[in-house]
C-alpha cells in the first residue's frame, strides 16, 4: 500500500513548513506541498497548516491566510469531518481565523515572543492526531510564539471541557498565560487539531530537545489506516 | 520654449561651476570634494554629490581602516578552503562534499541607540542580505551585543528594545538565532554594540556575484519600493536642489519588514535555482548609488539608469533622495533579455515587485581608462555621468595618525595582583556567586528565549553552548559550528593580544563543540578615527587579528569595521567581535557543555597561570580595570583544539566546555547547571587562583571512567596539560581545597546565575 500523503501548505511567510514536512517523511507519509494560491489539495489525505507568519502576520495573525485560495478547499472537507487538519503556531490560528476551532490566540501575557522546551500533558486522545499517545502522557516540545495566549468565552471553554475537547495542557501553568493552560484543542470531529507548541520540532534527538513530537504524525498514519479511534460521525 | 528643470543636471553643473555645494554637510572634506570636481572635469550634480559623499563616506569606503585591513589578505595562510576573499559581499569556504558555507558579521550600533527596535531589526535585515546575495540560503543567525551597565535607566529602554527588534526581524524571517554574547560596560552607555552575524549553504556552483557583465542586459529592482527612509544626509542636498516641496521631516532609521525580506529569500532562492541572474547586489547602505556602481564596476563598467523607473513609496522624492534612501529589503539584479520574462514570473509569484530600471552598456576604451561611465536620468535630463569605479573602488585612502594613548602604561601597571582576595570558604564562595550572577556572565535566557533557535529544523547546537552548530542539509551529516567573541576589557589593555585573546576565545569555543576552526570574519567597532590613541588601538588590534589568522591557519573572510563608537569624546573599549567558523563531519558526535551522568571524571586541560588583568573577578568584585591580560600562547590553543575536535570524534569526550570570562568556577558551575548534576573537583593549594584566573587555551571537559587513560594519551600526543580534579555527581557543586571546602546546591547555584536579568528586566 503506497504510503498516506500528507499536504503541508505554503503561505507567503510561513516558516516551518519544511520542518512539518521532514516530520510527515520521519513519520512514513509522504509530504506534499500545497500552495496557498492554488485551491487544489492534490488528493491528499490529511493537511499540515505550518507555523511562521502567514502574510507577515498583518493585521491579525492567520486573519488573511483564512482568505488564501486553498482555504476555500480547506475548510468545508475540515468542517464535514472528512479531511484531518494538523495547524500547528499560527497554522492554529488560521485554524481559529477560520472558524474551524473556537477562540483565538492573542499576544503573550509577558508580551514577549517565548522560545523554550514546553513540558505538555496530552489530554485528549481520541483525535485523528493524537491517537497514539496516552492521556495524561507528558510531552517535552518546542514552544515558540509571540501570540500563544488562548481566550475563549466561558461557554466555549466550558464546551470544550465537557466535551474533552482540549487536547493538551501546558504543565506548570501556560508560559504564555493561556486560559486553562491550553496548548491544543480539536474540534467535534476530532479531525482537526490546533496546537501552539511545534511538535514538528521534536522528531529527531539531534535537533529536538526530545521526540516526542512524533506521535502527532504516526497518530495521522494509523488514521488513515483505520487503525485508530474513528471520530464521531460527520454532522 | 521648454522650462528649465528645477533639478539640478550634467548641463547646469557645466553651466554654473561656481555654483557652492554642500558638500562639508555631507561629510566630505575640502581634498575629497576637490577630487570628485577633478574626476568629472566639471562640479559634480547634486546627483554625483550624493553617490560620491556615501560612497566615499567611511561606512562605505573603508578610507580610514583600508591600510590596515589589508594585512588579512597579506598575511592570509594557505588554505584551500576559501572560494570566494574579501571584497564581495560575504566570504566562502568549503566545507566539503560540495558545499560551501558563506558568513559575515556586521554592525548596526548607531541606529540601535537612535532607534532601538527598529535599529536592531534592520541590522539583521541586512546581514541576512548579504548572505543572500552571495546565492545561499541564509540558515542561521547570531548576535553580539553591548549595553551600558544593566541598571542604567537608558539600558531598560536600549536593550529591550534591540532584543525585540532581533527577535521581531530574525523570528518572523524564519532564521534559527543560534548563539552570540552579551556584555555590559559603562562605556557602551551612550554607545551600544549591536553586531549581528549570518551564516548560509549554498553548493560550490552556485557562487553569485556582484557584476553586471553582458551590454544589453537589463537592470532590475526587485523588493520594496523605495522610500524617504534612512536619507538624513540627503535632506541637505535637497534644500540646496531647488526643491522645497520634499521637505517634510525625514526618519534617519530605516524601517525593516521580515515579511517582504522572507518573500524576498525565497523569491531569490527561486531566481537562482532557475540560473535567471548573471549579478546581483543586495541594497544596504548608500542603496541605489551603492548597488549600479558596485556592479558596473564589477561588469563592463558602463550602465545606464532610468531613475523614473524606480518604483517610489513617496512620488515627492528627489533624484538624490532616491539614491540615498536606505529603504530595506530590496535588491539589484542583472538579467539576460531572454530570461527576463521568466524572471518576472518568479517575482509576480511571490508578490514581489519588480522593476526594469536601466541595461548594462558598453564602453570605449577612452571611458574605460576612466573608470566606466554610469549615465542616470531623470524627467528626460541626464543628472549623473560618472566613472563608477572612481566612486566604487577608487575612495579615499587615510593613513590616519597613529598614537599610543599616555595613560597605556598607567593601565598596565595597575596590576590586580595587589587587590585584596577573599579570605576564607565564606568570602570565596560569596565572591564566585557573584562573579556568577554578573550580567555579562549570567543566563542569558531573558534574551534568547525571545529568539527562534528552533525553524529550519537544522540547530544542533544553540545557546547556551560554547558555539552554535548546524546540520548544513537533511540528507547530510555535516555540520558547521560557529561563535563570536569579544571582550573590550582585555582589548582595552592591551589591542594587539585582546583581539588575539577574542579570536582565540572563538576558535576554542568551536572546537569545544566537535568542530574543526577554518575561517574568521570580525566586526571591528572602535571610536573615532580622527583620535590617533583609537587609531592606535585600531591598528594594533589589526595586526593581532592578521597575526594569530596566520598562525592557525584561518583564513579572515571578510567582515565590517565600525568607528566613532564613542559618547562625547570618550570612545568604547575597543571592541572586536571574532567569529570563528568550524566544521564537523558528524554533527551526531557534537560535543556540549553539559556534564552528562554521575560517575563521570572531570578533567582541566591547559595550564593555570595567576592571570588576573581584565578578568571579570576583578570588574565584578573590585571593579578593577589594569594590568596586562592573560597571556596568548597560540600553539597550546592549536593544540587544545585538536585534543576537543579529535577527542569529539573519537567518541572520548563526554562534555566539554571553553574556560574564559570568570575562569574555571563559572565554566563548572555552568556545565552543572546545564547537566543538571553536580559535581566534586579539587582545586589545590591556591583556590582563589583556580577558580577566577583566566588563563587562556583551557577547557573543562568530563569524560567516563573508561576513557580517561583515552584523554591523558590523546593531551600528551598534542602536548596539552591535563589534571583529573573530580568527578561529576550529586546535587552540589563542591569545591574541595587545602585550605579548605565550599560547597553550593544547584538551586542556589541556578537562583544566582538565573535571577540577575529578569530581576531587573522584569523587576522581580
Amino acid at each position: 500500500m503506497a504510503a498516506p500523503r500528507v499536504g503541508v501548505v505554503t503561505f507567503p511567510g510561513s516558516l516551518d513548513d519544511r520542518d512539518a514536512a521532514r516530520a510527515v517523511r520521519i513519520a512514513g507519509a509522504e509530504p506534499v506541498s500545497l500552495w496557498h494560491g492554488d485551491a487544489d489539495l492534490k488528493g491528499v489525505d490529511a493537511v499540515v497548516l505550518p507555523g511562521g507568519f502567514s502574510y507577515g502576520d498583518y493585521l491579525r495573525c492567520g486573519a488573511i491566510a483564512r482568505f488564501a485560495p486553498i482555504m476555500t478547499e480547506i475548510v468545508p472537507a475540515a468542517r464535514s469531518g472528512n479531511l484531518p487538519v494538523l495547524g500547528i503556531c499560527n497554522g492554529f490560528q488560521i485554524l481559529c481565523e477560520s472558524h474551524l476551532l473556537p477562540g483565538a490566540l492573542t499576544r503573550n501575557a509577558s508580551q514577549h515572543f517565548v522560545c523554550r522546551d514546553q513540558l505538555l500533558r496530552v489530554e485528549a486522545t481520541d483525535t485523528a492526531w493524537t491517537n497514539g499517545y496516552s492521556s495524561g502522557q507528558e510531552l517535552l516540545i518546542p514552544l515558540k510564539s509571540g501570540e500563544g495566549n488562548y481566550v475563549a468565552d466561558p461557554e466555549t471553554l466550558a464546551e470544550l471541557k465537557r466535551e474533552g475537547r482540549v487536547v493538551a495542557r501546558y504543565v506548570d501553568s501556560a508560559p504564555n498565560g493561556s486560559t486553562d493552560d491550553i496548548a491544543g484543542i480539536t474540534n467535534e470531529h476530532r479531525n482537526v487539531v490546533g496546537l501552539m507548541p511545534h511538535p514538528e520540532h521534536a522528531v529527531e534527538a539531534l535537533t529536538g530537545p526530545s521526540t516526542d513530537g512524533l506521535g502527532f504524525f504516526t497518530s495521522i498514519l494509523a488514521h488513515l489506516a483505520g487503525g485508530a479511534p474513528v471520530p464521531a460521525a460527520a454532522g | 520654449m521648454s522650462e528649465e528643470p528645477r533639478f539640478d543636471t550634467v548641463a547646469k553643473a557645466a553651466a554654473t561651476p561656481d555654483l557652492p555645494q554642500p558638500y562639508a554637510e555631507l561629510g566630505m572634506k575640502d581634498d575629497e570634494y576637490a577630487r570628485v570636481r577633478e574626476i568629472l572635469g566639471r562640479r559634480p550634480t547634486s546627483a554625483e554629490l550624493a553617490i560620491y559623499s556615501v560612497m566615499w563616506s567611511e561606512h562605505c569606503s573603508y578610507k580610514s581602516s583600508k591600510i590596515h585591513l589589508r594585512q588579512f589578505g597579506e598575511k592570509a595562510p594557505e588554505t584551500d578552503v576559501l572560494l570566494v576573499g574579501m571584497g564581495e559581499n560575504a566570504g566562502v569556504v568549503d566545507v566539503g562534499d560540495g558545499y560551501a558555507v558563506t558568513f559575515k558579521i556586521e554592525s548596526h550600533n548607531h541606529p540601535s541607540y537612535v532607534e532601538p527596535h527598529q535599529g536592531a531589526a534592520t541590522g539583521v535585515g541586512g546581514i541576512v542580505r548579504d548572505i543572500l546575495t552571495m546565492g545561499a540560503r541564509p540558515v542561521a543567525v547570531m548576535d553580539a551585543l553591548r549595553f551600558g551597565p544593566l541598571d542604567a535607566p537608558d539600558t531598560r529602554r536600549v536593550l529591550p528594545g534591540v532584543v525585540s527588534g532581533i527577535s521581531f526581524y530574525g523570528n518572523c524571517l524564519g532564521l534559527p538565532n543560534i548563539g552570540g554574547e552579551i556584555g555590559f560596560d559603562a562605556g557602551y552607555s551612550g554607545n551600544p554594540l549591536v553586531n549581528a552575524l549570518c551564516v548560509g549553504v549554498l553548493k560550490h556552483g552556485d557562487i553569485k556575484l556582484a557584476q553586471a557583465p553582458g551590454p544589453g542586459n537589463h537592470v532590475v529592482l526587485f523588493g520594496a519600493t523605495t522610500g524617504p527612509d534612512g536619507i538624513g544626509g540627503a535632506s541637505v542636498l535637497a534644500s540646496a536642489s531647488f526643491d522645497d516641496e520634499s521637505q517634510a521631516k525625514r526618519p534617519s532609521v530605516q524601517v525593516g519588514d521580515p515579511f517582504m525580506e522572507k518573500l524576498l529569500i525565497e523569491c531569490s532562492l527561486e531566481l537562482f535555482a532557475k540560473d535567471l541572474v548573471v549579478g546581483i547586489q543586495d541594497l544596504g547602505a548608500a542603496g541605489v548609488s551603492c548597488a549600479t556602481t558596485e556592479l558596473a564596476a564589477g561588469g563592463t563598467g558602463g550602465m545606464r539608469i532610468d531613475l523614473d523607473r524606480v518604483p517610489l513609496r513617496d512620488p515627492r522624492l528627489t533624484p538624490e533622495e532616491i539614491l540615498m534612501s536606505e529603504s530595506q529589503e530590496r535588491m539589484m539584479a542583472i538579467v539576460e533579455p531572454d530570461k527576463l520574462d521568466e524572471f518576472l514570473a518568479v517575482c509576480a509569484k511571490w508578490d514581489i515587485l519588480a522593476s526594469v530600471i536601466g541595461e548594462v552598456t558598453d564602453v570605449t576604451p577612452e571611458e574605460e581608462a576612466r573608470g566606466g561611465r554610469l549615465v542616470m536620468t531623470w524627467r528626460g535630463e541626464t543628472v549623473v555621468d560618472i566613472p563608477p569605479r572612481t566612486a566604487a573602488d577608487e575612495g579615499p585612502v587615510y593613513h590616519r595618525p597613529i598614537q599610543r594613548p599616555a595613560d597605556q602604561d598607567a593601565l598596565l601597571a595597575d596590576d590586580p595582583a595587589a587587590l585584596p582576595r577573599p579570605e576564607g570558604d565564606e568570602q570565596l564562595r560569596d565572591q564566585l556567586l557573584r562573579v556568577l550572577a554578573a550580567p555579562g556572565i549570567c543566563d542569558p535566557s531573558w534574551v534568547t528565549d525571545q529568539y527562534d533557535r528552533y525553524v529550519l529544523g537544522n540547530t544542533v547546537l544553540a545557546t547556551p553552548h560554547d558555539g552554535g552548530m548546524i546540520r548544513i542539509t537533511d540528507d547530510s551529516d555535516r555540520g558547521v559550528a560557529l561563535s563570536t567573541d569579544g571582550n573590550g576589557r582585555y582589548t582595552r589593555l592591551d589591542p594587539y593580544s585582546g583581539t588575539q585573546l577574542a579570536y582565540a576565545e572563538a576558535y576554542r569555543n568551536v572546537a569545544a563543540t566537535g568542530a574543526r576552526p577554518i575561517a574568521v570574519t570580525n566586526c571591528l567597532n572602535f571610536g573615532s578615527p580622527e583620535d590617533p590613541g583609537v587609531m592606535w588601538q585600531f591598528a594594533e588590534s589589526t595586526r593581532g587579528l592578521a597575526d594569530a589568522c596566520q598562525a592557525l591557519g584561518t583564513p579572515v573572510t571578510g567582515g565590517n569595521v565600525s568607528f566613532y563608537n564613542q559618547t562625547g569624546s570618550t570612545a568604547i573599549n575597543p571592541t572586536p567581535v571574532i567569529g570563528v567558523l568550524g566544521v564537523i563531519e558528524d554533527v551526531h558526535k557534537r560535543l556540549t557543555s553539559a556534564f552528562g551522568s554521575e560517575g563521570e571524571v572531570v578533567l582541566l586541560l591547559g595550564e593555570t597561570r595567576p592571570e588576573l588583568g581584565g578578568s571579570a573577578w576583578a570588574d565584578v568584585v573590585h571593579g578593577h580595570l589594569g594590568g596586562r591580560p592573560p597571556r596568548v600562547d597560540l600553539d597550546a590553543e592549536a593544540a587544545l583544539a585538536r585534543v576537543l575536535v579529535d577527542g569529539a570524534a573519537a567518541g572520548t569526550l563526554a562534555s566539554a566546555h571553553d574556560l574564559s570570562d570568570g575562569g574555571l568556577g563559572v565554566a563548572l558551575a555552568e556545565s552543572c547547571l546545564r547537566g543538571g548534576v553536580g559535581c566534586e573537583v579539587d582545586l589545590g593549594e591556591d583556590a582563589f587562583t583556580a577558580l577566577f584566573s583566566e588563563s587562556a587555551a583551557r577547557a573543562v571537559v568530563s569524560v567516563r571512567p573508561e576513557q580517561e587513560a583515552a584523554l591523558v594519551d590523546l593531551c600528551a600526543e598534542h602536548g596539552v596539560p591535563v589534571a583529573r580534579i573530580g568527578t561529576v555527581g550529586g546535587t552540589a557543586l563542591t569545591l574541595n581545597h587545602s585550605g579548605g571546602r565550599i560547597s553550593i546546591e544547584l538551586t542556589e547555584l541556578r537562583t544566582a546565575y538565573e535571577s540577575t536579568l529578569p530581576a531587573v528586566l522584569d523587576g522581580r
